[in-house]
């Protein structure tokens, strides 16, 4: 009883889920002294307690994910052996490994959770989560505990994980990084020793006695640099030969040219005693590139930047055959099967309606969550959601071949090209490296020729003029300017896939924006009431019938209104695609459609904005309006990027905003209305096809083909951990009114990796002349080259990090 | 001056030593992840808590 009255006291302030720390209306769901805000909540505390697991929610305040919109999922479908072949990692049939992608995972306490699953399923033997890829690795017993099983638990306490067939290629990357480590450590221990065994030489301390101590230093400097010649730096022989086989000169290539000539010169010099050679400034070049790679490599390891349709659709389905129900993989589903479709499973191929009440939210696919009502007959396409009751539909196409995923088909998504273009960068970096090489080598021949009666002279001044010509300066300046770039939008909530897409966001002249989801809100609208005005009684009784929907238009009215709530209805009865019918304190409450409200005749709609009627006691009071609400700071970044970027907008509605939209973008920009992915992907193709460099900036599933097309393709996304097609940047939508100083920025780097190059000109010119003179000593060479390099690294970094402070995005 | 030999050899042994032992660190995965273990520390704590408690019961079964 005690309990109930700090209960009640609590209630002048707000309220909060002990599970999941949303607001909660009421203290209705109760254990002893905790709160839940739904019944869902509760259910996986009394799970976790029932475990003696309760320290769950002492390591972070609130740690659970709100169960309020779970739904109950069948993994039946998980018994099928093929299935689970493909989603497990290994078995010998004793023991099972798999890994998870589960989206949820936010806080310690998921990973403590996530940590102790043996102790809520026996059959699990261990799991670790690696919680930056929000992955978790579970090894189980086959004899006690099924792949369903596991499923089912982590499922049933708020971490039900992303089941596709679409992630197996991760594990190549992974070892490209290792290898990276590799050569960073081999290289940065070379160096270090062989600078240890040049100091004498740095010191030019007198050995005149010890001639042999000399040699031994020098031929254990050889030994030292030939890892890092041989296996640190093979990245850059590769991938010069690779260019050159092209016919493209990649800024790897004066690189390589550099580093061979540091290498081979250094060897004769010390066979034939000629000095200490370079090895020091070999394997301090080496390291330090190795060290700018490993910056610029900077990847955002739980975003998924390569989804496509595959990774959103079910991995399996249920279909009727005879008056069975079986559980097939979608990837066997054929035309004319008939499909079961129950609340929130989403459609994968065309079809068309058997039985049932179909009310489908295509949220999904074009971004707009209002959901579509369907009548038998008619046709449902790939990717819409049943909310409701289960339906029946029969298949009229294949799931590869459906509206929404033939679009995958399209030649913008082939691997090969996508491979062509990567090998073919055009950075700044690459267009400079071909005039440079081509100089240093002419100056390199002139230099030879102006010693060409001193044999000895004439070689060093040959190979002098390589080396300090190397553009090592200019290799790092590009991927610290541009690595800090990242990390400096990585900050703001804006993710690119990587650096190379800052060279191309600054080289963009055309901006196209999607409408739904991108420019417009998605989960909230603005609400306005036309006719009648509502009296306070009226207010609470709308305010108390919405409470009770799932529909989004009914959770935009109980935002609008501002009133109390009633919690005794008397009667409520909803039907899908039509309205509410509520009796409240013996009033007869009706809100909905037109036709359902008002009794009227179904006519033709006239105006595109969704309009939700209201009858109280069989009266018409009016109807609830509403609209799209657009994003914040939409009108100043158009107005900004107006004046020096083409925009167009392609939206896969209906002309209805046009107007409104006009006001926005202006008379000049190209406004495009119901188009289907296919239409927007040849919009940017016309575009780039009349020389354009375009940046596409979308969000569902439909803007995939324009995405992957663009030069640029951004996605917005309200949550970044879960929905975004395939494309080279995700922008989280609350930074979607910076996108003006993201463009500005992305061109200031590429100025500041310029004005780089011309400071590192200015140290090539001071060793060209020391280099012309066939006098560069070992010494001189060991202090320019990491000085230059050094500097290279502190002013690109310095710059751009006082730019981003004065743009204010840190 | 033969002594500065031995003492390179000695300290390029040791240097080794230490790259083999970074090397043998990326190699058993401990750059995969860099954010969890230092979540995971944490937690020891209660589960050397909950074998000393165990422990402890076991003795006091015994006596």
């Amino acid at each position: 009883m005690e309990q109930l009255e700090t209960l009640e006291r609590k209630t002048d302030t707000k309220l909060y889920c002990f599970h999941c720390g949303d607001e909660t209306p009421d203290e209705t769901i109760y254990i002893e002294d905790k709160i839940f805000c739904c019944n869902g909540c509760k259910t996986v505390y009394e799970i976790l307690n029932n475990s003696n697991l309760c320290n769950y929610y002492s390591i972070d305040q609130n740690p659970g994910i709100t169960r309020k919109h779970h739904i109950k999922r069948n993994y039946d479908f998980l018994n099928d052996t093929d299935l689970k072949l493909k989603l497990i990692d290994f078995t010998n049939g004793k023991r099972t490994q798999l890994t998870f992608d589960i989206p949820q995972m936010h806080c310690s306490s998921c990973i403590w959770i996530l940590e102790n699953l043996y102790k809520l399923n026996a059959g699990i033997i261990s799991s670790k989560v690696n919680f930056l890829q929000k992955k978790v690795f579970i090894s189980f017993q086959d004899e006690k505990t099924s792949l369903k099983e596991v499923v089912e638990l982590l499922d049933s306490i708020g971490y039900d994980p992303q089941l596709n067939l679409d992630n197996r290629k991760e594990e190549k990357i992974k070892s490209g990084y290792k290898n990276l480590y590799y050569k960073i450590g081999i290289a940065g221990f070379c160096f270090g020793n062989i600078m240890l065994l040049s100091f004498p030489e740095y010191l030019s301390i007198d050995v005149s006695g010890h001639d042999e101590l000399k040699r031994i230093f020098a031929y254990l400097n050889i030994l030292l640099s030939l890892p890092v010649f041989f296996y640190s730096s093979s990245y850059y022989f590769i991938s010069a030969w690779k260019g050159l086989k092209k016919k493209f000169v990649n800024i790897d290539v004066p690189l390589a040219l550099g580093i061979a000539v540091l290498f081979l010169r250094s060897i004769i010099d010390i066979i034939f005693m000629h000095g200490a050679g370079y090895l020091d400034s070999l394997s301090g070049l080496v390291f330090f590139l190795l060290i700018g790679k490993l910056f610029q490599n900077k990847t955002y390891e739980t975003l998924n930047f390569e989804r496509n349709y595959k990774s959103y659709f079910p991995i399996a389905v249920t279909i009727q055959k005879g008056k069975n129900e079986t559980t097939i993989p979608v990837e066997k589903l054929k035309i004319g099967d008939r499909l079961i479709i129950r609340n929130n499973e989403l459609i994968p191929a065309d079809s068309i309606l058997i039985k049932g009440n179909a009310n489908i939210d295509y949220g999904f696919v074009t971004g707009e969550s209002m959901p579509i009502s369907r009548v038998n007959g008619e046709m449902i396409y790939a990717g819409g959601k049943q909310i409701g009751s289960a339906i029946e539909v029969e298949t009229i196409k294949e799931v590869s071949q459906s509206y929404l995923t033939q679009l995958w088909n399209n030649k913008a998504f082939r691997k090969d090209q996508e491979r062509e273009q990567e090998s073919r960068i055009v950075s700044f970096a690459n267009t400079v490296s071909k005039y440079f090489t081509i100089t240093i080598l002419a100056l390199a021949v002139i230099a030879a020729l102006i010693w060409h009666n001193n044999s000895t002279l004439a070689f060093n001044a040959f190979t002098a003029v390589l080396i300090i010509a190397c553009p090592c300066a200019l290799a790092l300046s590009t991927p610290f300017a541009l690595g800090n770039t990242l990390r400096i939008f990585g900050k703001n909530k804006f993710y690119l896939k990587n650096t190379f897409i800052i060279e191309k966001l600054a080289a963009v002249n055309t901006i196209v924006f999607d409408k739904t989801g991108t420019i417009t809100e998605n989960n909230s609208s603005s609400v306005e009431f036309i006719g009648e005005e509502l009296n306070d009684d009226e207010k609470t009784f709308i305010k108390s019938v919405v409470r009770n929907s799932a529909h989004p238009l009914s959770a935009a009215i109980f935002n609008f209104i501002d009133s109390k709530i009633i919690k005794n209805i008397d009667l409520y009865d909803e039907q899908p695609g039509k309205g509410v019918h509520a009796i409240i304190n013996g009033n007869e409450i009706k809100l909905g459609s037109k036709i359902f409200v008002t009794k009227g005749l179904k006519q033709f709609y006239d105006d595109y904005s969704t309009k939700v009627f209201l009858s109280i006691n069989e009266v018409t009071k009016g109807y609830f309006n509403i609209t799209n609400k657009y994003r914040n700071g939409l009108n100043e970044t158009i107005s900004e990027l107006e004046h020096n970027y083409e925009l167009a907008l392609l939206s896969g509605d209906n002309e209805g905003e046009k107007e409104k939209l006009r006001i926005f973008f202006g008379t000049d920009n190209e406004l495009h209305f119901r188009q289907s992915p296919q239409d927007k992907l040849d919009f940017i193709l016309r575009l780039q096809e009349s020389g354009k460099k375009v940046l596409m900036i979308g969000d569902g599933l439909n803007d995939a083909g324009a995405l992957k097309q663009s030069d640029v393709g951004i996605s917005v996304s309200d949550n970044t951990n879960n929905f975004s097609p395939a494309c080279d940047g995700i922008m989280d939508s609350k930074s979607f009114y910076r996108l003006k100083d993201f463009i500005k920025f992305s061109n200031s780097s590429m100025k500041i990796i310029f004005s780089s190059f011309i400071l590192s000109l200015v140290y090539n010119i001071i060793g060209l002349w020391f280099a012309f003179q066939g006098t560069l000593s070992p010494l001189i060479a060991a202090i320019l080259m990491p000085v230059s390099s050094i500097s290279a690294v502190v002013f690109t970094t310095v710059l751009t990090n006082i730019l981003a402070k004065r743009r204010g995005l840190i | 001056m033969s002594v500065i030999v031995v003492l390179i050899g000695a300290s390029l042994l040791v240097a080794t030593g230490f790259l083999i032992a970074y090397l043998w660190a990326v190699k058993n995965g401990q750059y995969d992840d860099k954010y969890t273990p230092s979540v995971r520390i944490l937690f020891e704590e209660e589960k050397k808590t909950e074998i000393r408690n165990k422990k402890s019961e076991i003795r006091n079964e015994k006596t």
